[in-house]
């Protein structure tokens, strides 16, 4: 039977007068000023007293992981889940170099988290002490920003500043180094709750007025706008401002990889998502379009496909918190910066008379029927495909389970036949593509969403990755339910390698334990599934085990994600599902020009 | 700077004043390597204001790379103040020291080339001379050139150093928020 979870309460009232503590100590309290509740990590040598003082803190539970890429994409899970800072905590050397890959996927996706390492005494470094590691050095490019201390004193205020660089502006990871001596040593502490000054960064925007005047013109005199809802939509709760903007507009909607969930899938306005496997008609669209009104988005090459041809007819208004985005892959009309939330509401009330009847129409005729022909079109005989496996998920789920996925296949499956309503609901690593974040950050959204049904869509191959979190799940009783869509093969690679290198599948096979009795050896369930007439009962069973349960979906081998626009190619230049499937032995693409 | 120095790529000069702290050359640097900017020139120095350093930084870039240089600089925690000058009234200053192969029997004629470009000596050995001198690009260029027939034995040059012209823009003012760079970015 899983632990209780701890829920998500108010802050612990802050001290008043200062006390003398350790630096280990103060660690503790300053994260529990912050409202943390749960870090994940690992111990080690340089981290040692951090973690002797941990026993004075019971109101902070640890969750002991079995490698730091795990402890940092947990604390990623659970800053996605909660829109609260995540916490992981390594030892030095090696225990920092772990939580890399899952700090450089915190920051390609604007994770907010902060990351606490270990380090030698503060007179060792620079000697390569045993385990020492330059992980300020090494993290410089992937953290927002990161702070080497050295001295007990600097521990509290530190953190704070980690805290609110991490989760201000655009957010991000920022990694607080912190030697063994300054953990050791004692000093006064007091939390000083106001806010924090640091001439150097101010990351509060706004756009001029005459700014939203010239927007308000721009979507006013439009024909063929569509809105792009990306992740910044998410982190900045605009949900409920995008609602009303598109209510009173009917500007149709499309969506990022990061951003579905922003916008309900389900909405008559919702489009989907946008890019190298977004459905043709919204790629089409985006091509047509003469406005495109960005929101919280960066432009990604897998968003874009070849800039030269790209959106050729539409002027752009580009609404966006960093500057160093705008214009750095398409050229804009109109930069709107500031929080997306904040100019939804200024815009909103100005946008009347806003006629999209004709343009909405030209849509639904190229959609057609091809959003249902792609599920029906997989022959329903038995055979088990990906695409009917994600597609019965969300039936099953009434479309509101949490899901995490890895990366690959199953991924784009999932973004397109898992229909996201709600914000935060969909948890994947876009921009990094990082294989095996699902687990970890399925078992740090846990923390977030205690109530919720959380399902771990997973690859064969990424799911091997972090696989060793399963005996964590198991410790720390950490519910899941975890979907591996097994095809035997790294699928998106080998899709690839089927499309574009003479279908020589080089390392692409790859033979996986058997995950029923993995999961077993776990102490914890495992389910397979051979036949789509298996699946309802898998997913129920799951959902009613009490522990983590592992399903194993042994899926169609040499399926593709249809359609495809090739990496650089023209964005309505796409690879289009073989019609018909049935006869797919002699699969012939239809590589051309969608029109 | 003479735009003429430097026919293409075309660069821009910017000034930043940062935290006065180890590592943050370092993250200047590594945000130039990172994005793939190429450094022309930069110079890092204190200024009159207790724990504020400047920086002057000549960098090959067009006017939109430029832009989105300065956003880079701008978003980091230890950047007070970033300000592209390129397009702005300023004085841009090297310094070089050129050490050149002079006998006794040259030294005139090597004083009165330096007396026209206004270096100076500042070390005479009975086979070499240490010539000074202070400038743009282009002059600089200019007394090399005219000092090379002569054997250049070895020659150092600073980064460029640059303030804008006029009344405003101080370090004091570096610590203050700075105006709005959004300005900047629709302006492009």
């Amino acid at each position: 039977m899983a632990a209780p979870l701890h829920s998500i309460t108010e802050p612990q009232p802050t001290q008043t007068g200062p006390k003398t503590l350790t630096g280990s100590q103060v660690i503790w309290e300053a994260l529990a000023n912050e409202g943390v509740k749960t870090v994940f990590g690992y111990p080690g040598g340089a981290i040692m007293p951090a973690y002797d003082a941990l026993t004075d803190y019971p109101n902070v539970r640890h969750i002991l992981v079995r490698h730091e890429q795990g402890a940092s994409h947990m604390a990623d899970g659970f800053a996605r889940a909660s829109g609260k800072v995540g916490v992981c905590i390594a030892t030095s050397g090696p225990g920092a170099t772990n939580l890399v890959t899952g700090i450089a996927n915190a920051m390609m996706d604007s994770i907010p988290m902060v990351a606490i390492t270990g380090q030698v005494g503060s007179h060792l470094i620079g000697s390569d002490a045993f385990q020492e590691v330059d992980i300020t050095g090494i993290t410089l490019p992937i953290t927002k920003h990161n702070f080497l201390v050295t001295k007990a004193a600097d521990i509290g205020p530190t953190i704070r500043k980690a805290f609110y660089i991490a989760a201000s502006g655009r957010p991000g990871p920022v990694l607080v180094d912190i030697t063994k001596d300054a953990q050791q040593a004692s000093t006064e502490y007091r939390y000083d709750a106001s806010p924090v000054r640091m001439p150097g960064y101010r990351p509060e925007r706004q756009p001029m007025p005459a700014e939203i005047e010239r927007a308000v013109e721009m979507i006013k005199s439009a024909k063929r706008p569509i809105i792009f809802s990306g992740h910044g939509i998410i982190k900045a709760n605009a949900t409920a401002a995008l609602l009303e903007f598109v209510h009173k507009t009917g500007i149709p909607v499309a969506q990022t990889l990061l951003g579905l969930g922003g916008f309900p899938a389900t909405h008559e306005r919702s489009l989907g998502m946008m890019g190298m496997h977004g459905e043709a008609w919204v790629n089409k669209a985006i091509q047509e379009a003469d406005l495109i009104i960005a929101l919280g988005m960066r432009f990604d090459d897998r968003v874009t496909g070849n800039l030269k041809t790209y959106a050729p007819n539409a002027k752009k208004i580009h609404v966006e918190l960093d500057p160093a985005e705008i214009n750095k892959n398409v050229k804009v009309d109109l930069p709107l910066l500031g929080d997306v939330r904040e100019i939804l509401r200024l815009l909103t009330p100005h946008v009347d008379g806003v006629n999209v009847t004709e343009w909405t129409q030209q849509i639904e005729h190229s959609k057609g029927d091809s959003a249902v022909r792609e599920i029906t079109n997989l022959p329903d005989n038995g055979r088990l495909f990906a695409a009917h496996v994600i597609h019965d998920l969300w039936r099953y789920t009434d479309g509101k389970a949490l899901v995490v996925t890895d990366v690959g296949q199953h991924q784009m499956w999932e973004a397109q036949y898992y229909k996201h309503d709600h914000p935060r609901k969909l948890l994947t690593s876009g921009g990094a593509g990082t294989m095996g974040f699902a687990l970890p950050a399925a078992m740090g959204a846990r923390f977030a969403c205690p109530d919720d049904q959380i399902w771990v869509i997973a690859g064969d191959g990424g799911f091997q990755m972090t696989a060793c979190e399963l005996a964590t799940c198991a410790q720390e009783g950490i519910k899941v339910n975890i979907a591996i869509i097994n095809n035997g093969y790294l699928g998106m690679v080998r899709q690839w390698q089927q499309f574009f290198y003479g279908g020589r599948y080089v390392a692409t096979p790859i033979k996986s334990p058997d995950f029923v009795k993995l999961a077993e050896a776990h102490g914890l369930k495992g389910l397979r599934v051979t036949q789509r007439d298996q699946v309802k009962a898998a997913v129920e069973a799951a959902q009613a085990s009490p522990d983590t349960c592992i399903v194993d979906f042994r899926v169609e081998q040499e399926d593709s994600v249809y359609p495809m626009v090739p990496a650089g190619a023209d964005l309505d230049n796409m690879i289009r599902r073989p019609k018909p499937v049935a006869e797919a032995h002699n699969p012939i693409f239809e590589i051309g020009k969608d029109k | 700077m003479s735009p003429s120095f430097f026919p293409s790529p075309p660069t821009h000069t910017f000034i930043a004043y940062v935290e006065d702290q180890p590592g943050v050359l370092n993250r200047v640097t590594s945000l130039f390597r990172r994005r793939g900017y190429n450094i022309v020139s930069l110079n890092v120095g204190r200024t009159n204001q207790d724990g504020v350093s400047r920086m002057t930084m000549v960098v090959e870039a067009d006017d939109d790379k430029a832009v989105r240089i300065q956003a880079n600089l701008y978003k980091m925690v230890n950047v007070l103040s970033v300000e592209d000058i390129t397009n702005k009234a300023n004085v841009s200053r090297d310094l070089v020291l050129i050490k050149v192969k002079s006998g006794p029997e040259k030294r005139s004629e090597i004083l009165q080339l330096c007396e026209v470009f206004r270096a100076r000596f500042i070390d005479v050995h009975p086979e070499t001379l240490i010539v000074e001198v202070t400038g743009t690009q282009d002059k600089i260029d200019g007394l090399v050139a005219m000092l090379a027939p002569f054997g250049i034995l070895e020659m150092v040059q600073t980064g460029t150093v640059a303030m804008t012209r006029g009344a405003r823009g101080d370090a004091a003012e570096a610590v203050q928020p700075a105006p709005n760079l959004k300005s900047v970015a629709v302006a492009s």
